[in-house]
């Protein structure tokens, strides 16, 4: 991505920064899940009780912009551990901030836009709720924000209540930490660097050499996800080292940017509205009347 | 495999695409859209309004007077629908005008508040200058400006939420711009017919027909396409919009062939076939929504891909 390209004045255009989460140190304390929260000011999104092992948080939304997943397996963690082992995996999701974001790319008002640093954020003073974005999004992270009607509202699952702020909302990569030289707050609060923060290119060097080692040590489905410049998104600005496939995790195992396919789709929609103008007119064919 | 991570039961009715699937607790990996019934009232008004444009300019250059004055009214009313519902669905509807902050063609809703906007503005000013019978000539060219850009208004609609990651759209991409513009010829021709007198109204039965013909084919073609993602519009609410719609749909058509010529059988046959163009709207809707709640649609798209390109 060259941010020149987009637009940026050469002064402007900061080195691409983004997260590698590596979900072999996460230790589920949802750390990240907290400082997020504190430092975003981002509302409460229902106290329940899932059952899903530890996760009580259960997805990415608006009013959570890092959500640990918890997944317990009869599956060895070493290859040659044998059978009947248990493991617990822990991974902590977060926006992927796409190279091609579909988002962005279908944002009908600009509010979703390219920062200087490489990363996808809402403009909530531009955002007018339109909601396009949120099917957009091969990953279901961005939501309609809903809030509760009253403080002292029962707890009770989301979407709570149904007064609504209104716009979509998601994680920033603490823009404003960003621009003053600070990390994430969920990057800076991780206490196992499984969440790290740095220029995108350092990152997937330091990947490639951690999954090195964990394949050498024998790890059981130790993969990349998300950081190969050449998939369906052109890459993650924020990518992941998990354990096993991207839908244990509820992530999707090829996503694609649907806007890949624009030219095939305006094509379709010219053909048809070329037939139905030639529609109409044989309409006439018959007689004027 | 664990038990964890079955995804649960209620999948089980499911046919080819439910083999070997693992899922996060069985939640979907894709958000719901957020749109409530503006957006598919919209799909239905924007494309009756837009086929409703192009129909009444040829029926002006026809000669067909009666015919072209009904329809410059359908489409200005139509098109002053349509941004009222739109407006509506906003989270926050005083900020609409942020629509026109940019162009975009990476946004068909982009493109789409552009040509909604051209449009409406331009059939307001046909259908007052039509009403006060002033300035023939800037009712012609307004006129012109929205029967050049009606085709697109019914069409556009199909790749706005084809433009998604939702499979059910994403997938029918080639085949849903289509099936709306079938299904806008269809309903512009019933709804000139409810307000022109049956010997004037030949090109809008003619219409009606050849769109709904158009629909049936486009929507079947989709549904070969689709193969198991065509689960959704066939299935829960989705499946009894789509058969409304096809019944409907069949039954306005029919009628209108063989009693298309007298008042009653025009009346009857019109409306029908206008209940069928939203229901129709409706089943498109409410399939996304069903596909984007249940990750198999979702995961199996995708590992068919991964697994046809490592063949």
């Amino acid at each position: 991505m060259n941010l020149t390209e987009l637009g940026y004045a050469p002064e402007e255009a900061q080195e691409r920064v983004g997260f590698f989460t590596d979900t072999s140190v996460c230790i589920g304390c949802k750390a990240c899940e907290v400082a997020c929260k504190e430092w975003n000011l981002v509302p409460e999104d229902g106290l329940l009780w899932t059952g899903e092992s530890y996760d009580n948080t259960s997805e990415l939304g608006a009013n959570t912009w890092r959500h640990v997943a918890f997944i317990e397996q009869e599956k060895p963690l070493f290859v040659d551990d044998g059978d009947g082992t248990l493991r617990w995996l822990m991974s902590s999701d977060v926006c992927k901030h796409c190279t091609e974001a579909g988002c962005l790319d279908v944002c009908p008002t600009g509010a979703l836009f390219r920062t200087e640093f490489g990363t996808v954020v809402v403009q909530e003073d531009v955002c007018n709720g339109c909601g396009y974005c949120v099917p957009a999004c091969p990953f279901g992270v961005l939501d309609k924000r809903h809030l509760p009607e009253h403080s002292a509202d029962p707890p009770g699952p989301p979407p709570l209540g149904t007064k609504e702020d209104g716009r979509v909302w998601k994680c920033t990569l603490c823009y404003d930490r960003l621009k003053d030289g600070h990390e994430p707050a969920c990057a800076k609060a991780c206490p196992t660097d499984s969440i790290q923060f740095g220029p995108l290119d350092e990152l997937r060097a330091r990947a490639d050499e951690r999954l090195a080692k964990l394949e050498d040590e024998g790890w059981n489905g130790a993969r990349l996800y998300g950081e190969d410049p050449d998939d369906g998104v052109g890459g993650f600005g924020a990518f992941f080292l998990l354990l096993d496939e991207p839908e244990v995790y509820g992530l999707p195992p090829d996503p694609v940017v649907p806007t890949r396919h624009l030219r095939e789709m305006w094509a379709a929609a010219g053909l048809a509205a070329g037939a139905l103008a030639v529609g109409v007119l044989g309409a006439f064919l018959g007689g004027a009347r | 495999m664990t038990s964890v991570q079955e995804p649960p039961q209620t999948h089980a009715s499911s046919t080819e695409g439910s083999t070997e699937m693992r899922s996060y607790y069985g939640r979907p990996i894709l958000k719901d859209p957020v749109w409530t019934w503006e957006i598919p009232t919209y799909f239905f008004a924007g494309g009756l309004a837009g086929a409703s444009s192009t129909l009444s300019l040829v029926a002006r250059a026809a000669g067909n007077e009666p015919l072209a004055r009904a329809t410059t009214y359908i489409s200005a009313v139509g098109d002053a629908v349509s941004p009222m519902l739109l407006i509506s669905d906003l989270g926050r509807p005083e900020r609409f005008l942020n629509m026109f902050r940019v162009f975009k063609v990476t946004s068909p809703m982009s493109v789409g508040s552009w040509v909604l906007g051209a449009s409406g503005t331009a059939n307001g000013f046909a259908a007052a200058a039509e009403l006060l019978g002033i300035l023939p000539r800037l009712r012609l060219a307004a006129e012109t400006v929205s029967a050049l850009l009606g085709p697109l208004l019914a069409t556009y609609t199909g790749i706005l939420v084809a433009d998604t990651a939702i499979p059910a759209w994403h997938e029918a991409r080639r085949d849903l711009p289509f099936v709306f513009a079938g299904s806008s010829a269809a309903s512009a021709g019933a709804a000139a017919m409810l307000f022109v007198p049956p010997d004037d109204a030949g090109p809008a039965r003619r219409l009606l027909l050849a769109g709904a013909a158009v629909e049936g084919v486009s929507m079947r073609m989709m549904e070969e396409r689709l193969g198991f993602v065509a689960e959704p519009y066939k299935t829960g609410t989705a499946g009894r919009f789509s058969k409304a719609a096809r019944g409907l749909t069949v039954a306005g058509a029919a009628l209108t062939a063989v009693a298309g010529r007298k008042r009653g059988g025009a009346a009857a046959g019109a409306a029908l076939v206008l209940a069928g163009g939203m229901c129709l709207r409706w089943a498109v809707y409410k399939a996304g929504f069903q596909s984007a709640r249940d990750p198999r649609y979702t995961v199996n798209v995708q590992r068919r891909r991964l697994e046809s390109a490592r063949d």
